[in-house]
């Protein structure tokens, strides 16, 4: 958003520099703060959805313990619903980096009557997530989990810490959080409470891609242009899957898009671009006029949307 | 210029104010003016002052997330907003200028090099004006700018502009702050918040936005190597069989490999033999850096240890003397224990004398019965174990402190290091 496209052309994205940037600084203050989490908790694990934040995340904490492995186990909370492209991308990263995969599965909870599946025609499992990963922590006994959730994303996360405490039943309350000052974090808790910890509050989209780019971090495939049969519905370009009910008045269109976040298959819109490398989508984001999650159908369910599900035990 | 997406510097910022006083507002404008602002943002932020009768956009709606806060239309947590110029990276802590939420105005200016002090220019300075520079000043941040606001509804007088100035500055020089900087805006029109105001020809120094571009923000932390131990990093793969690291942030000074360290509280020496950040091996890690070092010696280091130079040696004390913002509405209870945090380590605290009272008003010194909520008091602590601590106003890492209640889990308090 800052400065002009022509003026971004003629950065040399190579150049490294000596001294302490912006970057630089985010980074060392996320791996500081990963750091925290394997020391003051007992079971701690980063909460993967296959997006680029939780791309990032794991990138910093693969950093934060070299040459030891990675100590957490990634977790994804996995609808059912998801990008073929996102679960090969999923699996090639845990076998290569040697570490556990735990997988709490809606469809599971589906079929245990656990949650009711939605219907019509803009169902989405975004809701029924949050029993999924409540019966996920309390299975695997975390006392943590980590995510690349970030302030700028959204009203409501804007008002979060970065160590967030949860109490028995998942739940978050913004009125009453633990102040948190200097770089002190309080993990303190209760038995049956845990946190959820951000590593990269502080981080903005245009951080993240900088970040990606200057560690040539490997990302999905979907977040570069692609031609993808695509149908129009709530002005985003929305992927036809199987899991797509279309419409009889609905027409399917092959478009080159790509997609700014990735959620659940049925609810992420992509955008129309030709951004096709990674420094074409920083010139992209750099000129984009619509925060990334406007292409997100669950945030638009409501003003406080976000708000709503994050006290009930969203991320 | 060239590199500047790659290459900027973080300024992190502060604002505060006493209710209505159009901090929101200010943030508001900071980020519209400043085109940090998306279409589908403006747009929520349109339909919301919309459905509040409003007949104009509200731009205070773009801070306050929270349903109680759009509905009561006030802040009532401390929120961080984003934005950049091609000059510097900005991150605001937002917090209330509320006197029951004075926690998180604590909050915002711990981590901040700049604190925005709004003052309306109607009422002038009042107790909440007195309250956050005092904090501001406590916590040791580096620069004020002063914003005297809603300068459209005194006319754009001058005058009024130069009294609060010179009352404000008579105040602060009991404050220990680097430097202050007077600007007269309105946010709710945009004078010299980013654009220059042409309703005050008169004022002929820089806008708010320029100011915040230009601000000194390189580190002064004093020289004195400090390097607290978060965790030990030994892989015991093949690879790295007997590979020991130390992982941490620098918080003090710099740390070059070959120099020779004082490891506390054991005293033992050794030199630097490596220091990595990932594969990536550095000569030097400076104040700020998330490294692993490893030493020469095989000594034991753990968790909550710190790694120092040979010179400016910090204290190892079990009576520390400490300025508290109590967070509590449960006082401090004689002989009740805490946990304290201090540099990645945990210890037990009692509270052992409560030495003096801060009155935030005109910051003198009164003594001290009883300890409520938001007071700013001076106490000894005693401490089950040795502390390796700074003076705060010499190192905000190493001199900073919380109190943890241990029944509750909740941080109590908030402690700098005399």
């Amino acid at each position: 958003m800052v400065g002009d496209i022509e003026q971004i052309e003629r950065i040399s994205l190579k150049e490294s520099t000596s001294h302490f940037n912006h970057l630089k600084e985010l980074e060392a203050e996320a791996i500081y703060v990963i750091r925290e989490v394997f020391s003051q908790f007992e079971k701690s694990g980063i909460l993967f959805s296959g997006g680029k934040d939780s791309i990032v995340v794991t990138h910093l904490a693969k950093k934060a313990f070299w040459p030891a492995k990675i100590p957490f186990p990634l977790v994804h909370i996995d609808t059912g619903h998801n990008f073929p492209e996102t679960i090969k991308f999923r699996d090639e990263l845990v076998e290569q980096l040697g570490v556990d995969l735990i997988i709490g599965s809606v469809q599971q909870s589906i079929n245990q009557g656990r949650v009711k599946e939605e219907t019509g025609k803009d169902a989405s499992r975004n809701w029924l997530q949050i029993t999924t990963l409540l019966d996920t922590i309390e299975e695997h006994q975390f006392d943590a989990l980590m995510g690349g959730a970030r302030r700028d994303e959204e009203k409501a996360r804007a008002k979060e810490r970065f160590f967030s405490h949860r109490d028995d039943f998942g739940q978050w309350d913004p009125k009453n959080q633990r102040p948190e000052l200097w770089n002190i974090f309080n993990g303190k808790k209760h038995k049956g409470e845990h946190f959820r910890v951000f590593p990269i509050s502080n981080w903005t989209e245009m951080d993240v891609w900088q970040y990606i780019l200057a560690e040539n971090i490997a990302i999905p495939s979907l977040y570069l242009a692609h031609y993808r049969d695509v149908i129009c519905r709530n002005n985003t370009w929305l992927p036809v899957s199987e899991h797509l009910h279309v419409g009889e008045e609905e027409t399917i269109h092959n478009k080159k898009v790509r997609f700014r976040t990735l959620g659940d298959i049925t609810i992420t819109g992509g955008i129309e671009s030709d951004a096709d490398t990674l420094e074409k989508v920083i010139m992209e984001v750099a000129a984009a006029r619509q925060t990334e999650r406007g292409n997100r159908a669950d945030d638009k369910r409501s003003e406080t949307s976000m708000e709503d599900r994050k006290k009930e035990g969203y991320f | 210029m060239e590199n500047s997406y790659l290459d900027m510097e973080l300024l992190r910022f502060t604002t505060a104010g006493s209710v209505d006083d159009g901090k929101s507002t200010l943030i508001g404008r900071l980020l519209y003016d400043s085109k940090s602002i998306f279409e589908d943002q403006l747009e929520h932020v349109a339909n919301s002052s919309k459905r509040r009768g409003l007949d104009h956009t509200d731009l205070a709606l773009l801070t306050d997330g929270l349903k109680d806060e759009r509905e009561q239309g006030i802040t009532i947590d401390v929120a961080y907003r984003y934005f950049a110029t091609p000059k510097r990276k900005f991150i605001i802590a937002d917090t209330p200028g509320h006197i029951q939420y004075t926690r998180n105005m604590v909050t915002g200016a711990s981590t901040a090099n700049v604190a925005l002090i709004l003052i309306d220019a109607r009422k002038g300075l009042v107790e909440q004006t007195f309250r956050h520079s005092y904090i501001a000043s406590l916590l040791q941040i580096p620069h004020l700018v002063v914003c005297i606001n809603k300068m459209d509804l005194v006319n754009y007088d001058e005058e009024i502009f130069r009294s609060i100035q010179l009352e404000y500055a008579r105040f602060a020089s009991k404050l220990n702050v680097k430097g202050i900087s007077f600007i007269p805006i309105s946010a709710l029109h945009g004078d010299n918040v980013v654009n220059p105001s042409e309703n005050m020809p008169w004022y002929e120094e820089k806008t708010l936005l320029s100011t915040l571009e230009q601000i000194d923000v390189s580190k002064t932390t004093s020289a004195a190597v400090r390097f607290p131990v978060q965790t030990v990093i030994r892989p015991k793969n093949d690879t790295y069989h007997d590979y020991r690291g130390y992982a941490g942030r620098v918080a003090g000074g710099q740390l070059a490999v070959g120099d020779s360290v004082v490891v506390l509280p054991s005293g033992e020496t050794s030199t630097v033999k490596q220091i990595h950040l990932m594969d990536e091996e550095l000569s030097v890690a400076t104040t700020g850096m998330s490294v692993v070092v490893s030493l020469a010696d095989d000594i034991d280091v753990s968790r909550g240890d710190m790694i120092t130079g040979i010179t400016g040696s910090p204290k190892l004390q079990q009576d520390i003397e400490a300025t508290l913002c109590w967070f509590s509405r449960k006082g401090p209870q004689p002989r009740s224990r805490y946990t304290l945090m201090h540099s990645n380590n945990e210890v037990k605290a009692m509270v052992k004398n409560l030495n003096f009272k801060y009155d935030v008003n005109s910051l003198t010194r009164e003594g001290v019965d009883t300890v409520s909520v938001n007071d700013i008091i001076n106490v000894t602590l005693r401490t089950n174990k040795p502390l390796i601590t700074d003076k705060y106003a010499e190192n905000r890492t190493t001199g900073a402190l919380i109190l943890v209640d241990e029944n509750t889990n909740e941080t109590v308090a908030a402690g700098m290091i005399c």
